[in-house]
């Protein structure tokens, strides 16, 4: 479709005009424009609505609103063009079947071995040897070899020594969808573990034998201490109402040496409204202060982050200081449980927050344990009261850790967006399906790639560059403010406004202190080499000819080496390219700021690996670490790069 | 001495004192004239603690039997609790503290009794005079001229004694200005934008009256300024409505009939009591920790502070961009243009000119925009959020101020040669300082207290190298260009290194920076370690060269 406007949503004068293509898998719009042609890109599955709005004298406006939080507005000039665009994208944005997805279309040049070695990268089998099990308390159980006892756990499942067959069957048989007490994280240095489970079916008063000996069997796991934390990570009165329909939750009396506690997380309808809420005010056209002060509270956003990460402080406190095993439950035990035991592990071991661990800790927590990837995300068209941010909102708690813990993690914001992006994108295979045994059946890893190893491929953009693996921050659990806590959570802009670069900061110190960095890292190779050199001079003073001309020829290059890299690297350039635009605030309750149209629009087009943006603020681009293209690498920093390594393979 | 009269109880051991985020620590409290100090006794970990009277924002006392307790809240927002064993004791102390942070007469603060332990390098009294400023001005225009006409404060007593006004315009002309001018305060160059020529100027509101006054002289000043055709912006601090109630009062504003060259624009910018509640409800909230997640939000956003940073911001902004982007000359004034006048102007400045995102030209911006300008410090900084004086012309004005400059900052981290610790530096010694840099009320009432002569400058103090080094902000590099920040709510946040800066834990935020100045200072050393090889290389192998046949 030609002559289609895309609106600015803060500045209605900015429209662009462009043309509309539909692809199978992308929504692709492309300006007019002679040099720049600036593109946007988005996934079909990336849509998470689509409103079409009363037709004006200026066309059909289409309003496009994004999982990862991006919102489109294209005026389309006819309204028969922008009605079969509307019926189109409502079909494209809701497959049906598992086939219809991109990742089974996407293809990223990889041969089959990569892709293999790529699902290799995270290795569930070697994460629980590196926790330190199997051993004298804790063993591998084949019970569910063949997904016979549940079929969303994993194959593989770790439970206590003197849990035998019989009892975990039987206590399999008295919980919600037979998702019976399991290990997700064991403390090497106290015997300490955190379980997880779903609700026991004990309704008003009905008990098991053998679920009773499953939790005496974790106790037992962990001879130091003589009782063990039974999580409930919902509010009591939700957990109350399930018993009427003969769930519910443990009684203290039934089973020995138990500390049962309610740790009040809503369930994902509550969190589902809370996340439409606030995204609504992220939404407000020039908002005041009170309107998003009020919209953020109303949203009830933070208060639900704080839950899940009370919930998370709260057991990392009993496994580090009171070397006390917990077992976590919800209703299903694979929403507010996975989101609890992520973010105690995480505060417990610091190898989650480096970027494998990471991956490692989703990979476990998640996708083994059979979060429903494809119900919570809406992957395929489905119910849409299973959607619900469940992960969205984990990833927030990891980022609320991250800013009170600068030096604490390996990886950077970016990271956490583009996985948040990639859990909805559908481009690789990781995060199909609701189970282990659905993916297996639809054999995900032959049929497609791993985000892991695509996100290890570019490792480097993802860094965080105060990270150190000696830092005090990085070793052993970290002991987050409880008390006077609220006033540390913040809104996170950089990823509800995500695609609105001019809200964020004008300049990244991620950036610059990873480019400061890797000037370093060139710094400290050519101080070898230079060193090198001076040393063969010295020897040189004898007069070998030969060996002088040598260094000569060496020299040259080098040289050239320098002045590339102080070209390429310097943070002078770095800020010397910064452009600056006005925002569009001052231009509220005045007319005259004709001056606000922009002329510099050197946008260049997004990475369409990441079905990427509308870049309004250009220019800036180049220093905002959430460029979705994966950070501001100049060109010239890539050349620069290229003429280093010949210089070092000629040396 | 007097100060001995108003110490009733100069010790007191055994003394408990409790701090946010420090264990409780036992020691000795000795009480002198300026100066409240505790002294622990723990030898593994000797520790002081030296307070500032003036320092002392509200104090409370409270008793169990015998053991009474004082706690102090200061104008840094910080509040520490003293147990004192002994009835008498402690009262004696808490009244001694009372009266003595609570002193009516400048010449008794400490900067007249403060002697220096370092040596002075640049006496800062007269590191950042107008002269010097107009000196760099003159060599790009030469449209404008210094002024004495109010050398002995005559023409406008919160004026300082030099100004810079358009060269056309003669004293005699300015005397008329003044007195049509609220204040006296006639229109003086606050900015000149190398880059177009355009001129920010600021003054009070004109007196217009009921009746309409106008005055020839102040018209033709301020179209001085503007080019042939082209026309100029005034910025009013006031909505509509107060700039007409205030032509009642004999106030007023610049009416089109007699401006035609000249846009109106009001942008409200709250004042006074307004500010001094919103600042108080703040740090209420902020020191509140029982609530909830849902309490917190809701009285952060009753506060209203972030609204009023909001406003100013987008205020300075707009002045910011009439001279950049539009290419016109601006007139900014209030009511007395002693407060929203010169945070517009000054915010302005920080947007649009490089220079003042330097340590130095800060500095001198806050010489220039703010002391000079006549702020009226003792009276605005008189009292912090602690109060309950409620009185009419306390109003953390300065601190609105700097705080936008924070936001300005966070939003480009780079662009900056200062970094945060500047900005929380000069809040603590506007409130209390042993500097007298921030006494009086204007360069008048300076004078008259002789400060110059019998205080030291905070400037002799922070521009030492060795001062300096804690304020200086690792990541930056000069840039150029004209900032503009976001203003959008989303991009505003509370300022924690001064609201939070005692709830909260700092230590890793601190290990944070600290990375950061090693990161570029590990840098800084290899750079200069390669060049240092790189040029010892290229000496041998000149020399080579030439031994060479």
């Amino acid at each position: 479709v030609e002559n289609v406007r895309l609106l600015d949503r803060l500045s209605s004068r900015r429209a662009v005009v462009g043309t509309l293509y539909l692809t199978a898998t992308h929504v692709i719009f492309v300006e007019n424009g002679s040099e720049t042609r600036k593109e946007t890109w988005v996934l079909h599955s990336q849509i998470s609505s689509i409103e079409k709005q009363a037709t004006t004298a200026t066309g059909c406006p289409l309003l496009i609103r994004c999982k990862n939080f991006q919102v489109i507005q294209l005026v389309i000039p006819q309204e028969r063009d922008c009605h079969d665009v509307y019926i189109s994208l409502i079909r494209l944005a809701r497959p049906v079947k598992y086939e219809e997805l991109y990742c089974f279309s996407f293809n990223p040049k990889l041969d089959k071995e990569e892709r293999e070695q790529g699902w290799k990268l995270v290795d569930l089998n070697e994460e629980y040897n590196r926790m330190g099990v199997p051993n004298n308390y804790w063993q591998i159980s084949d019970v569910n070899r063949d997904y016979g006892v549940c079929d969303s756990y994993p194959t593989e499942v770790y439970v206590p020594k003197s849990a035998t067959a019989h009892i975990i069957v039987g206590s399999s048989k008295f919980r919600s969808r037979r998702r019976f007490p399991a290990l997700s994280y064991y403390c090497k240095g106290n015997n300490a573990s955190i379980c997880r489970s779903s609700q026991p079916l004990s309704g008003f008063s009905a008990r098991c034998l053998e679920d009773e000996q499953m939790l005496q069997a974790i106790r037992k796991a962990n001879p130091g201490s003589d009782f063990i934390y039974v999580v409930d990570t919902r509010p009591k009165l939700n957990a109350m109402a399930n018993r009427a329909a003969g769930k519910g939750y443990e009684n203290e009396d039934n089973y020995s040496n138990i500390k049962f506690q309610f740790i009040g997380i809503e369930n994902i309808h509550v969190m589902r409204n809370s996340l439409q809420k606030m995204l609504e005010v992220c939404e407000l056209k020039s908002p005041s202060m009170s309107d998003f002060l009020w919209g953020l509270e109303n949203s009830g956003w933070l208060k639900h982050i704080k839950a899940i990460m009370d919930a998370g402080i709260f057991i990392a406190k009993a496994v580090a200081e009171e070397g006390v095993s917990v077992l976590v439950h919800c209703s299903d035990g694979w929403d507010r449980t996975a989101q609890v035991c992520s973010v105690a592990s995480l505060l417990l071991d610091p190898y989650y927050r480096t970027m494998k661990g990471f991956m490692v800790l989703i990979e476990k927590d998640w996708v083994s344990f059979g979060h429903k990837f494809n119900h919570r995300y809406g992957n395929l068209d489905g119910d849409p009261k299973e959607i619900s941010p469940v992960i969205d909102q984990f990833i927030e708690c990891v980022w609320q850790l991250m800013e009170q813990f600068p030096c604490a993690f390996e990886f950077n914001e970016r990271f956490l967006i583009h996985i948040q992006h990639h859990i909805y994108s559908c481009q690789f295979g990781n995060f199909l399906c609701n189970s282990q045994k659905e993916r297996r059946e639809l054999k995900i890893k032959e049929r497609t790639y791993s985000l892991w190893a695509h996100l290890w491929k570019n490792r480097a953009d993802y860094l965080n560059p105060l990270y150190r693996s000696d830092h005090s921050q990085t070793q052993g659990p970290l002991h987050p403010q409880i008390a006077p806590c609220n006033f540390l959570y913040k809104f996170w802009s950089g990823m509800y406004n995500r695609f609105e670069k001019g809200l964020h900061p004008r300049q990244s110190v991620t950036d610059y202190l990873m480019a400061v960095k890797e000037e370093t890292q060139q710094l400290e190779e050519e101080l070898e080499v230079l060193q090198e050199r001076l040393a063969n001079l010295q020897k040189s003073q004898s007069g070998d000819n030969k060996v002088k001309s040598k260094q000569q020829d060496r020299s040259k290059q080098i040289g050239l080496y320098t002045s590339n890299n102080s070209l390429a690297n310097t943070p002078q350039e770095y800020s010397n390219d910064l452009k600056s635009f006005p925002s569009r605030s001052p231009s509220q309750g005045d007319e005259e700021d004709s001056a606000l149209i922009l002329t510099q629009d050197n946008l260049k087009s997004s990475d369409p690996d990441l079905s990427a943006n509308s870049d309004q603020e250009s220019g800036v681009e180049d220093l905002s670490c959430r460029s979705p293209s994966g950070g501001g690498c100049l060109p010239s920093e890539d050349s620069g790069k290229d003429s280093d390594e010949a210089v070092f393979l000629a040396g | 001495m007097e100060f001995a009269e108003l110490i009733k109880t100069p010790r007191a051991d055994n003394v408990v004192l409790h701090r946010p985020f420090h264990p409780a620590v036992e020691g000795t409290l000795c009480l002198t004239g300026h100066h409240l100090i505790f002294s622990s006794r723990r030898q593994d970990n000797a520790e002081e603690l030296w307070l500032l009277h003036s320092n002392i924002d509200s104090i409370d006392k409270r008793f169990v039997g015998s053991l009474g307790t004082i706690i102090i809240k200061c104008k840094d927002l910080r509040i520490i609790q003293l147990d004192i064993p002994g009835m008498e004791e402690c009262l004696n102390i808490a009244s001694s503290i009372e009266a003595l942070s609570t002193l009516d007469s400048v010449t008794l603060m400490y900067p007249f009794f403060y002697r220096p332990m370092f040596e002075v390098l640049e006496d800062g009294w007269s590191s950042f005079l107008l002269e010097q400023e107009f000196e760099l001005l003159s060599s790009v225009t030469n449209e404008w001229r210094l002024s004495c006409v109010n050398k002995d404060f005559s023409v406008c007593p919160s004026y300082p004694p030099v100004v810079i006004v358009p060269k056309c315009i003669d004293d005699e002309a300015l005397r008329k200005v003044a007195l049509f001018r609220h204040g006296g305060r006639f229109p003086v160059l606050s900015y000149y934008h190398k880059k177009n020529g355009m001129a920010m100027m600021r003054s009070s509101q004109p007196l217009t009256g009921t009746n309409g006054r106008r005055c020839k002289e102040d018209e033709k000043l301020i179209n001085a300024t503007l080019r042939s055709g082209r026309r100029g912006f005034v910025i009013d601090t006031r909505p509509l409505n107060v700039a007409q109630q205030a032509r009642a009062k004999g106030g007023g504003f610049e009416q089109e009939v007699h401006y035609p060259q000249w846009r109106r624009i009001h942008k409200y910018i709250e004042r006074f009591n307004i500010l001094q509640e919103s600042f108080i409800k703040l740090v209420e909230a902020c020191n509140d920790q029982s609530h909830n997640m849902d309490r917190w939000l809701s009285k952060l956003e009753a506060s209203n502070w972030l609204t009023h940073i909001k406003e100013l911001l987008t205020a300075a902004c707009l002045a910011a961009q009439c001279i950049d982007r539009e290419g016109a000359s601006v007139l900014v004034h209030g009511s007395e243009g002693t407060d929203s006048t010169l945070q517009v102007t000054s915010l302005a400045q920080i947007i649009l000119d490089p220079r003042c995102r330097t340590i130095r030209g800060f500095e001198a911006l806050v010489v220039r925009e703010w002391l000079q300008a006549g702020h009226p410090f003792q009276q605005r900084c008189a009292q912090s959020a602690y109060s309950n004086s409620k009185q009419k012309w306390e109003a953390p004005v300065f601190l609105l101020f700097l705080e936008c400059v924070w936001q300005i900052h966070r939003q480009f981290p780079c662009s900056f040669e200062f970094n945060e610790q500047f900005l929380i530096m000069l809040f603590e010694h506007a409130y209390a300082s042993q500097f007298g840099t921030f006494l009086g009320n204007n360069e008048n009432e300076r004078a008259k207290l002789k400060l110059p002569q019998k205080t030291m400058s905070l400037w002799s103090w922070v521009n030492r190298p060795e001062e300096l080094s804690r304020f200086q902000n690792p990541l930056y590099e000069a840039n150029s260009l004209v900032i503009w920040p976001s203003v959008a709510p989303q991009s505003l946040q509370l300022w924690e290194g001064v609201f939070l800066r005692w709830n909260r834990p700092s230590k890793f935020l601190e290990e944070a920076e600290e990375e950061r100045i090693n990161i570029i200072k590990y840098n800084k050393e290899l750079q200069a370690k390669v060049n240092a090889l790189r040029r010892q290389l290229a000496e041998m192998e000149t020399d080579e060269a030439q031994q060479e046949p």
